[in-house]
């Protein structure tokens, strides 16, 4: 079968599927973010569940659609009518689902998070339409939640392996042209130009090349790339072949971390799929173009993501970064000119070659084009999987895209770039999101991971938080890394938990810098990241915690203190229940009282008790827990003396 | 040539490659922990960073390229910060105990600090935990003073080539270790110390340190590498052994043996340091001119044929060249042989017949330009370790092995193909690669045509080999057999070594020429990275060879029975030298039984211990009318003697040495020698002079002299030259000559390379029910040949101090024996008390038993049964059987 045929009879399947289906149509998005909610009981029942009904339904699985917060997500479309998204679906909601809109034909508007068209669902609002999705525009993610990743005709009906099949009419040197023209830059954190990355490798002479796809996603709470590989692995793997055959490589390896076990199965399943039509493999689409790919499964050391270091992972060594130059594009896999791509960038090659630079360049800013997906987590209402255009504004994407912080409280910061990033303040907030911008503001784009704080967020312990996990996952090689993330963790250690002092700021500093311009390698290189803005930018909270003693966000446990607020208390004995280090003092219709002396500020007396009557303070900081009205044992006290007094 | 500016300064540097290089070359210091001159850049320890103009930030100047107009600055106030920064961390992972560390002054952390001038600590002690491994006797490992600058990690990597140790787990918790996290005394380590040489911190010490106070260099005293050692000298104690990197043979790398245990001897309590004459049962010290006196009284009635005389492949080229003329010329005889007899001579023998010389054809450092190396019957990494780092690192670079060995051995866990053949049938397995060659075509017929003769007589006999009738014989399966050969053929550059496994055969000979005759199809011959290449096992057994201390050959190889040859020699030697070619080691022997051989003089050997069936050895020696043993100690042979004269140590000589790629390498005296000792020619020349023919030499010079002047191949070999620096490989015609490194290139030294049809024979003595194991024997990394030496080593005898037999965890079942158990092994000859050692090495039916230890000599067991043109015996088969001690228990 050749590419035309293949397309022909993927979009008779796929118009068969979506627009002529007879029987309603079941979408579950069990990607692991929707397994990890429980996507997959849902999926495990549902046979049954339509059985009991007496219903016949189509089932699809699809990646991830981006609304991780409302995982597990369960869409129904019936015949004719438009395809509804329910969010946090149980096992009550399914029946319900199944009962009144598979089977009903109604949709339920009070479980739907929005429909999907063509078609609509009376009120139920267009799902692209809503605040949290209209500012997104969708290159990379564009198959994701839709297609099932495990049906090649699902990717080429809607426009998969085109790209490839215009790459291959083409010169290599003008597909780089193309590329370079696009201003597509790479995403997996550094921002080099792919086009020019790709024209050096192939520049340099060798007997063979390889392309590597970098799949080693390591930064915490960051998941861009397992959900592309695991809702659209075709993408990027049609991505990785137009690469090979503009950079005039035969082999490819796709380096993917063990711990993505779905997105290994699925790439497996996509190499299979694509080897038996011919769109990798001898002789690419009748063409005599060769490219074969291998799929190497990383052991999580965080340093692998660094291209020396993954090289020698793949080589079957340590994974030890080395001193560049020489670069990979001149010197790389087993001393082969390679060229390594993060997984995102490959997934935006093949829309390039298939809409064509220009239409790629329409979106973002002068110097930063397209789109980024982030990984969007922390303190605020919508987490999850986004893609926005370059040059969003920081602001659009917390308060619109992510419905804003939770529980009324204030911004205060977003880390972006993950433990090499930045923090960047709420001075910034209409900062456009690019590399420069980025840059400017001493934090980097990263691969994608965006964390957004409010005020309850103790900034030293975010830099103690980042440096932990750097200084843990620095490779052992160069000093200033190995030794040098260790001490900024000391240092940062002794200021949260009280030992902390003027010079310890200032060596922090110091120390940071210097880790910065000695280390080897990218990781050493920007570990700093995190202690140096939130120095630069919270100058104020470092001070007060090493001069006042003070945490103003109540986080940084030797500065606080626990206290029963005598006037609030009910005495109804659960804080003192729940104490782990016994430090409650207290009997029946008696107020209680904290022994300091034992407390060891854990904070479950104030996280038990319902009622106000518990205050954590830390210097002129302090905030009173519960919030429920209860009747006091002062007021007990004031009505027995009523009664007799 | 390159010109750079350094700190704004023009410099022009030459054959260098990266900044750091250039630094240096021009004179600039610049700190580093990391970089080594032998080991690839690393970039760890970002001391050595520099600004160059047109470079963002701060690069190491160790991985930075050098190039044309460069502008580097290599300090600045910048630089400094980063740098003192870096070593303030160090200094806070680091233990404080400088003046009681074993690098105290010598320490790369202590040079650094002192550079940077710091004054104070910044940052709090890490007190990382770290357990020391004193588990090796020869070196200490402090895990704490570690600094994971990686050296020892590259080192044992790109140096050794093993790879015992390796970075393990992440972050502050990055460890350095051996696989498994084992103590390093239990891993794959070889103690080579060649990471200890590197390190600049405490974490890697000599297990006895003490500073010398100057050092000397010479070759060492064990294998035929030919590595050359910087000994150090404190007072009059050789203290401390590293490499000396300026040697072409070994270019700095030296293993365990050359680095701990080659030393110790030299001082040892033990040193002969006056004669001793027999009296009764026991010796009488006497003075030298009484024992002079009585050697000579004693030889003077045995003149002839009844005397022979054993020279010594542990002494130089000079004291061999004066030995055999000594036989020859004072004694009338040309029995005249030395242990060659028991390695090589099936060599010197094989070589010589099919191409004309019977050495090895190209330079060791050779192996790294061989696309294909096909090894066998040579443990190389234990037996020639440094030429085993070459084999490995070759491998490394993307050379293929093929092993064939009846024992896993080390390089088997690198090897392409590793066939295991039954000992005994290698000429089957060589026949059955070349019938596949020729079945295939892939023989290089333009070479047999013009470079050969007698190709049809082979390809004749190798038509019966198939590689299933190989396979028959051999055990090796047919696959295999072809697989090797289409390999091996198929090489642009294929090299062939090879060593006792071939040679120590009642057919060695034929086992020789037929590898000889394996290279010649495939025209792998007069190349780099080709060649025939036998590892000579002693450190002068070539040069003894090659001095005539052979009973057929005069210096140079020149053939005794002709007349030409022994008028040249007369001549100058002014004596008549006996036409007809004198007996072997192995004939003497038993012709001493005979009464044929009534008096023996032995210089510098032990064959009561090295020579197979020493119970026949010792009753031989016995039957002796008179026997004189040169020795520095007073070994088992030299128990026997009727006089014993004591000689100096290696370390107390000048003198030439060959070494196993015919290199001829001159030693100056690092000591001076023990009190009462002599120098092995002025002994000889003594006795010979005692007994009417005078010799007068001043010196070894004199001597090399008057041998070159009789044997072309030396000719050109002046002291001059190698005086200058110079170590050069024979065949050298004069004085203008480069000297050959690699034999045969236009045309074999016989003229055509000739083609010998060999068919396989029998080993002499096979299993069968009484004795149904296949022993063989050889030698291991950690001792050396009977012991004399080694096993005066604190380190070498700590790391091996027993004897033991290899055998099959499957036999080891049967026999209902379990490892460190203790055994007898037995054959018809004799019994030993071995330790059981099971680890894979041997295949089910055969055993290994090393033969350096005294208390349980190998050679009581092995068979004397020799070949019939080398004379060289089977020590590599016999049959044998192992009986349980019961006393015996389990460790």
């Amino acid at each position: 079968m050749n590419y035309d045929e293949l397309r022909e009879r993927s979009i008779r399947v796929w118009e068969q599927e979506e627009q002529h289906a007879t029987i309603p149509l079941i979408i579950i998005g069990t990607a692991t973010c929707g397994l990890a909610s429980g996507a997959d009981e849902l999926l495990h029942i549902l046979g049954d569940e339509l059985t009991q009904a007496g219903v016949q339904a189509d089932v699809r699985q699809v990646g991830c659609i981006g609304l991780c917060y409302a995982e597990p997500l369960v869409d129904v479309r019936i015949p004719g009518g438009a395809r509804v998204c329910y969010g946090g679906v149980d096992v009550k909601k399914l029946r319900t689902i199944i009962e009144k809109h598979v089977k009903g034909g109604t949709p339920l508007a009070e479980y739907a998070l929005g429909s999907i068209g063509p078609g609509q669902a009376p009120g139920v609002p267009s799902l692209w339409e809503l605040s949290a999705t209209k500012p997104q525009v969708r290159v990379v993610l564009r198959n994701c939640g839709i297609i099932d990743p495990d049906r090649l005709e699902h990717y080429v009906a809607r426009g998969g392996y085109a790209g490839l099949v215009r790459a291959l009419g083409m010169a290599p040197s003008a597909i780089i042209g193309e590329v370079k023209t696009s201003g597509l830059r790479g995403r997996g954190g550094a921002g080099f130009p792919t086009g020019l990355k790709w024209e050096l490798c192939r520049s340099n002479a060798g007997d063979k090349r390889y392309v590597i796809c970098n799949a080693d996603e390591g930064d915490p709470g960051a998941f861009m790339d397992r959900s592309v590989l695991e809702g659209d692995p075709h993408a990027v793997l049609e991505g990785l072949c137009i690469a090979a055959y503009a950079i005039g490589a035969s082999e490819g390896y796709i380096y993917c971390r063990a711990e993505y076990p779905l997105a290994i199965r699925r790439l497996r399943q996509a190499i299979e799929q694509a080897k038996e039509h011919r769109l990798i493999g001898e002789g690419i689409l009748g063409s005599d173009f060769s490219f074969n790919v291998h799929i190497k499964e990383g052991a999580g050391a965080f340093v692998c993501g660094e291209e020396t270091a993954l090289i020698a992972s793949i080589e079957g060594r340590r994974g030890m970064p080395r001193s560049r130059p020489p670069f990979p594009a001149a010197h790389g896999l087993f001393g082969r000119p390679t060229n390594i791509n993060n997984v995102e960038t490959l997934a935006n090659v093949p829309a390039i070659l298939r809409e064509g630079a220009e239409w790629f360049a329409n979106y973002g800013t002068e110097h930063s084009k397209g789109t980024k997906t982030f990984a969007l987590a922390g303190k605020v209402m919508r987490t999850g999987l986004i893609e926005v255009p370059m040059g969003i504004t920081l602001r659009e994407v917390i308060f619109d895209v992510g419905g804003g912080i939770p529980d009324g409280k204030k911004f205060k910061a977003a880390q972006t770039g993950g433990p090499s990033g930045g923090c960047i303040p709420a001075e910034f907030l209409d900062l456009p999101i690019d590399y420069e911008q980025l840059a400017r503001v001493g934090s980097i784009m990263g691969s994608g991971g965006l964390v957004i704080l409010d005020e309850s967020s103790c900034m030293v312990d975010l830099a103690r938080y980042f440096i932990n996990f750097t200084q843990n996952e620095s490779c052992g090689k160069c000093i200033p890394c190995r030794l040098g993330t260790r001490q900024m963790l000391m240092i940062l250690e002794d200021i949260c938990a009280g030992r902390g002092t003027d010079d310890s700021i200032a060596l922090l500093e110091s120390l940071g810098d210097a880790v910065k311009k000695g280390s080897l390698c990218g990781l050493g290189q920007t570990a700093p990241n995190p202690a140096l803005t939130t120095v630069r930018y919270f100058r104020d909270e470092y001070i007060e915690h090493v001069r006042d003693k003070v945490c103003r966000a109540l986080s940084c446990k030797e500065y606080l203190r626990y206290e029963v607020i005598e006037d609030m208390c009910t005495a109804c004995g659960v804080c003192r229940r729940e104490c782990p280090s016994e430090a409650i003092i207290g009997a029946k219709d008696e107020i209680h009282r904290i022994d300091q002396s034992k407390c060891i500020r854990c904070g479950i007396c104030f996280e038990s008790c319902k009622f106000d009557s518990i205050r954590v303070s830390s210097g002129r900081y302090h905030k009173t827990s519960g919030g429920k009205k209860g009747r006091t044992v002062r007021e007990k006290r004031a009505a027995r003396k009523e009664v007799k007094p | 040539m390159i010109h750079l500016t350094i700190d704004r300064r023009p410099v022009t540097v030459e054959n260098v490659k990266t900044v750091l290089d250039a630094c240096r070359e021009a004179g600039v210091y610049i700190p580093t922990l990391c970089a080594d001159p032998d080991l690839a850049p690393f970039g760890a320890c970002r001391l050595c960073i520099v600004k160059i103009e047109g470079l963002r930030g701060l690069p190491t100047a160790c991985t930075t390229s050098v190039a044309d107009g460069m502008k580097v600055i290599t300090e600045d106030e910048d630089i400094r910060d980063v740098r003192t920064m870096t070593m303030q961390l160090l200094l806070s992972d680091h233990p404080q105990d400088c003046l009681t560390c074993g690098k105290n002054g010598l320490c790369g952390l202590q040079e650094v600090a002192e550079y940077l001038g710091l004054r104070n600590r910044t940052f709090r002690l890490l007190e990382r935990k770290a357990e020391p491994d004193n588990s090796n006797p020869c070196f200490e490992i402090n895990y704490a003073k570690c600094i994971f600058c990686g050296k020892c990690v590259r080192a044992c990597a790109e140096i050794n080539g093993s790879g015992a140790i390796d970075f393990l787990g992440r972050g502050f918790r990055t460890e350095i270790m051996p696989f498994a996290r084992l103590p390093i005394r239990e891993s794959i380590c070889e103690s080579c110390g060649e990471c200890v040489e590197r390190c600049p911190t405490g974490a890697l010490v000599p297990r006895r340190f003490l500073s010398p106070d100057r050092e000397a260099s010479t070759v060492c005293p064990y294998c035929g590498v030919g590595c050359r050692i910087l000994y150090g000298v404190r007072g009059s104690t050789i203290v401390s052994a590293r490499g000396d990197r300026s040697a072409p043979a070994s270019r700095g790398r030296l293993c365990v043996k050359g680095r701990y245990g080659s030393f110790d001897f030299v001082g040892n309590k033990e040193r002969l340091c006056t004669p001793l004459i027999r009296e009764g049962d026991t010796f009488r010290e006497a003075d030298w001119d009484e024992a002079l006196a009585a050697v000579a009284a004693g030889l003077s009635r045995l003149r002839g044929d009844v005397f022979g005389g054993l020279a010594s492949a542990k002494v130089t080229n000079e004291d061999n060249y004066i030995f055999q003329k000594f036989v020859r010329a004072a004694m009338g005889t040309n029995n005249v042989d030395h242990c060659a007899r028991l390695c090589h001579a099936s060599t010197v023998a094989g070589l010589a017949l099919s191409f004309g010389s019977g050495a090895m054809t190209n330079p060791s450092t050779d192996v790294l330009s061989a696309d294909v190396i096909l090894i066998t019957g040579s443990n190389t990494t234990e037996n020639h370790p440094v030429i085993g780092y070459m084999i490995r690192e070759a491998i490394s670079r993307g050379s293929k092995l093929i092993l064939f060995d009846p024992r896993q051995i080390p390089l088997a866990r690198i090897s392409a193909i590793w066939c295991r053949q039954r000992p005994g049938t290698d000429v089957a397995w060589i026949n059955g690669l070349m019938h596949v060659i020729l079945r295939e075509g892939l023989h290089k017929k333009s070479f047999i045509d013009e470079r050969t003769e007698g190709f049809e007589d082979v390809a004749r006999i190798v038509e019966a080999y198939s590689p299933e009738r190989a396979e028959e014989i051999t055990g090796i399966p047919a696959a295999d057999i072809v697989d090797a050969a289409r390999m091996y053929a198929g090489a642009e550059n294929a090299s062939i070594i090879y060593s006792m496994g071939i040679t120590q055969h009642t057919t060695g000979v034929d086992n020789v020429r037929s590898l000889a005759n394996l290279a010649m199809m495939t025209g792998n011959i007069g190349r780099p990275g080709t060649g025939v290449n036998p590892l000579r096992g002693q450190n002068n057994v070539q040069g003894a060879c090659d001095m005539g201390s052979l009973p057929n050959v005069i210096s140079g190889y020149q053939q005794v029975s002709d007349e030409k040859v022994r008028e040249k020699f007369e001549k100058v030697w002014g004596v008549t030298i006996p036409a007809k070619p004198g007996m072997t080691v192995t004939e003497m022997i038993p012709a001493a039984l005979t009464g044929k051989i009534k008096a023996l003089y032995i210089m510098g050997e032990n064959p009561m211990l090295s020579d197979p069936d020493v119970h026949h050895v010792e009753k031989a020696l016995r039957a002796l009318d008179f026997l004189v043993v040169q020795d520095i100690f007073l070994t088992e042979t030299a128990r026997l003697a009727d006089v014993v004269l004591p000689a100096t140590s290696f370390a107390e000589r000048d003198g030439t040495y060959t070494n196993t790629e015919r290199r001829v390498q001159l030693t100056k005296p690092v000591l001076p020698p023990v009190m009462g000792v002599r120098q092995d020619w002025e002994i000889i020349q003594d006795i010979s002079t005692l007994l009417g023919y005078p010799m007068r030499y001043n010196s070894r010079r004199d001597i090399w002299d008057e041998m070159r002047s009789l044997a072309p191949s030396f000719a050109g070999i002046s002291w001059e030259r190698l005086e200058a620096g110079g170590s050069i490989c024979w065949p050298c015609p004069d004085e203008s000559h480069p000297g050959t490194p690699i034999l045969h290139r236009e045309r074999f030294t016989r003229g055509k390379g000739h083609f010998a049809p060999i068919d396989y024979r029998q080993a002499d003595e096979m299993p069968d029910t009484d004795y149904p194991f296949i022993l063989t024997t050889g030698r291991i990394l950690e001792q050396f040949h009977t012991g004399t030496m080694t096993r005066k080593s604190e380190a070498l005898e700590g790391l091996e101090p027993e004897c033991f037999v290899e055998m099959s965890a499957a036999d080891a079942e049967q026999l209902g024996v379990m490892k460190g158990n203790h055994v007898q092994v037995i054959t018809r000859r004799g019994a030993v008390r071995a330790l059981v050692r099971l680890n894979d090495r041997t295949g089910a039916g055969t055993l290994f038993i090393p033969f350096h230890y005294v208390e349980a000599a190998a050679n009581e067991l092995t068979n004397a049964a020799y070949d019939p043109i080398a004379k060289i015996p089977e020590f590599k088969v016999c049959a044998a059987r192992v009986e349980k001690i019961e006393s015996s228990t389990s460790p």
